[in-house]
């Protein structure tokens, strides 16, 4: 297959040419942190750095990074650089009140990355004769709205189904002639289930290409959807904190994922110690925005693992590619492509008087499925004789960890202490996809 | 007449653990039941002296605790049940869970109640002329 490329210029730059782009737009961005957004401007005070003293990239590892944290503490707007008149949308990260990050975008940011995405899509493979069928979540989550202004960007027709109601999904690919599947990639396994239970021919559909992101997934999982569907699945990743979907993507080389680094800069640093980490060696994904306007980041970390590849690509593409993410450095887990980090969970269980802050959470994938399980020690003060009292508990327990967290968990009541006690950290989470061929 | 109820998660060897226990301490038990759910099991038993092994129980981490039954004992012949069960019925008195058990001389069998009143069901029984019991003694 002959590359197409949705944008020539830029996704084919000499080096040389990207780094000049690339200086000149972090010059900008940074009197742009400094001036709008307080958070970081405390950051610099503190460090000691003047931004009018930046001249080169290498100039960008003195520079203090930018955290979940520090996104979470600006929450609601701190982290925004315009005023609020000249942001037209804003999206929001999983979690809840306080633990949210917010992002708002203004008319620019939106068409910029409605312009990435479809650099994406198009590098994935997408064209505007394709069906694109979008069953990520429309709403705060940035992968519905994210994909579709893109693939209406490209030209592709768009079929914005969200997520859920699986067999509305079978039915629409195979009615709207749909070509292109965008969804999480375990919804994708889980939807090629759920057709070959109902004996859905896929022969007689038009599907022949699948765009998955929003969680980290293996070559192994990979192989298993393309032998469950008729298709090519092709690797996308974004993060709302950056932008969304549109941050990186494969292409047919399938040797890592080109990131549009003209407006993303990356880097990848030792989790530990913060030191920049040379091309080809794994570290954490830190990346500054150099065009964005509403909510722009500097050094983010991303808690992401991966290593950046400057060698040529088979494509012809020059931009730099990212290793897929296999893992990350902090214990959030992506449960069903929804953020999930443990401390939400401890602080609902706490805030139960007859529960033990001992607790662990399973994770496992049944039916291409994620599964959360928690497992909370009872009490003995309140243990009820009741089996109604009991399990009630229960219920109470997964309808508000629903609620802090979207997704469902299944909540299982243990004897007090039994989950193994441990002099140091506790092991509190077992993460049994990685045995089942998620990385 | 006090109740010991200690939770049980689904798992093999949790029910040995707590009669392992009794065992070790030379307990007998008097009555037993064992209820389970999909999620989880409760172990409910009658016990000479409940409050001195329901310390014990909790010092070993278990999680047990105290419940008020009745204890009520019925004739040993077709129907014995149904007229205790009756008697509570026409009062509108619903029961949480019951179990029974027959005493080794044959004569008689024993019911252990839960019910939501417990002092209204205990007068209406003995009105009733079913006696209520307040120490298992076999």
């Amino acid at each position: 297959m002959t590359p197409t490329f949705w944008d020539e210029y830029f996704e084919l730059l000499p080096r040389e040419d990207m780094e000049k782009i690339q200086l000149n737009r972090l010059k900008k961005v940074l009197i742009r942190a400094y001036h709008s957004l307080p958070y970081y401007r405390k950051k610099l005070e503190d460090a000691g750095v003047n931004v009018y003293d930046i001249r080169s990239l290498e100039d960008l590892r003195y520079l203090p990074f930018t955290t979940k944290d520090d996104l979470r503490r600006a929450y609601p707007f701190g982290a925004i650089a315009e005023p609020m008149r000249n942001i037209v949308r804003i999206h929001s990260s999983s979690g809840t009140t306080g633990t949210a990050t917010v992002v708002g975008y203004t008319r620019k940011d939106i068409d910029t990355w409605a312009e990435l995405m479809a650099r994406t899509l198009c590098g994935c493979g997408v064209t505007a004769e394709d069906v694109i069928q979008v069953a990520f979540g429309y709403g705060l989550f940035t992968g519905g709205l994210g994909v579709h202004y893109g693939a209406e960007k490209l030209g592709a027709t768009v079929v914005p189904m969200s997520t859920g109601n699986t067999l509305r999904q079978i039915q629409i690919m195979r009615d709207f002639g749909v070509s292109v599947l965008c969804c999480t990639p375990s919804y994708a396994l889980y939807l090629a289930e759920v057709a070959r239970e109902n004996g859905v021919d896929w022969g007689k559909t038009k599907l022949r290409l699948g765009i998955f992101g929003a969680e980290p997934w293996s070559e192994e999982m990979r192989a298993e959807i393309e032998r469950n569907l008729p298709i090519r699945a092709c690797d996308i990743y974004g993060l709302s904190e950056v932008i969304g979907p549109g941050v990186a993507f494969e292409c047919e080389a399938r040797c890592g994922l080109h990131i549009s680094e003209d407006h993303f800069l990356p880097e990848v640093i030792d989790p530990q110690t913060g030191k920049v980490l040379p091309p080809g060696e794994v570290g954490e994904l830190v990346f500054t925005t150099l065009t964005k306007e509403g909510a722009p980041v500097i050094r983010y970390r991303t808690g992401d693992l991966s290593a950046l590849m400057y060698e040529p690509c088979s494509c012809g593409r020059t931009l730099v590619r990212m290793k897929r993410v296999a893992s990350r450095t902090d214990d959030m887990l992506i449960i069903r492509g929804v953020n999930v980090y443990p401390s939400q969970i401890e602080s609902v269980l706490l805030s139960f008087d007859g529960v033990e802050p001992h607790y662990q959470i399973v994770v496992r994938r049944e039916n291409y499925l994620d599964l959360l399980e928690v497992q909370v020690e009872v009490a003995p003060q309140f243990f009820s004789d009741e089996v109604k009292v009991l399990e009630r508990l229960k219920k109470q327990i997964e309808e508000r960890l629903k609620a802090e967290l979207n997704v469902h968990c299944e909540v299982k009541l243990l004897e007090p202490k039994s989950l193994a006690r441990s002099e140091g950290k506790a092991r509190r989470v077992v993460d049994l996809r990685k045995k089942e061929g998620m990385a | 007449m006090k109740q010991i109820s200690v939770f049980l998660e689904n798992k093999p060897g949790s029910l040995y653990a707590v009669l392992r226990k009794l065992k070790e301490w030379n307990v007998n038990l008097r009555a037993l039941s064992l209820a389970d759910t999909a999620e989880f099991g409760v172990l409910r038993f009658i016990v000479e002296h409940p409050e001195d092994l329901v310390a014990r129980l909790k010092e070993e981490h278990f999680a047990a605790t105290l419940t008020e039954v009745l204890a009520v004992g019925v004739e040993d012949r077709p129907g014995g049940l149904c007229d205790v069960v009756e008697v509570l019925t026409k009062a509108g008195i619903s029961i949480e869970y019951l179990y029974a058990f027959v005493s080794p001389k044959g004569d008689r069998a024993y019911v252990v109640l839960r019910v939501e009143d417990l002092e209204t069901a205990k007068k209406i029984l003995e009105e009733k002329g079913i006696p209520v019991i307040e120490r298992l003694a076999l």
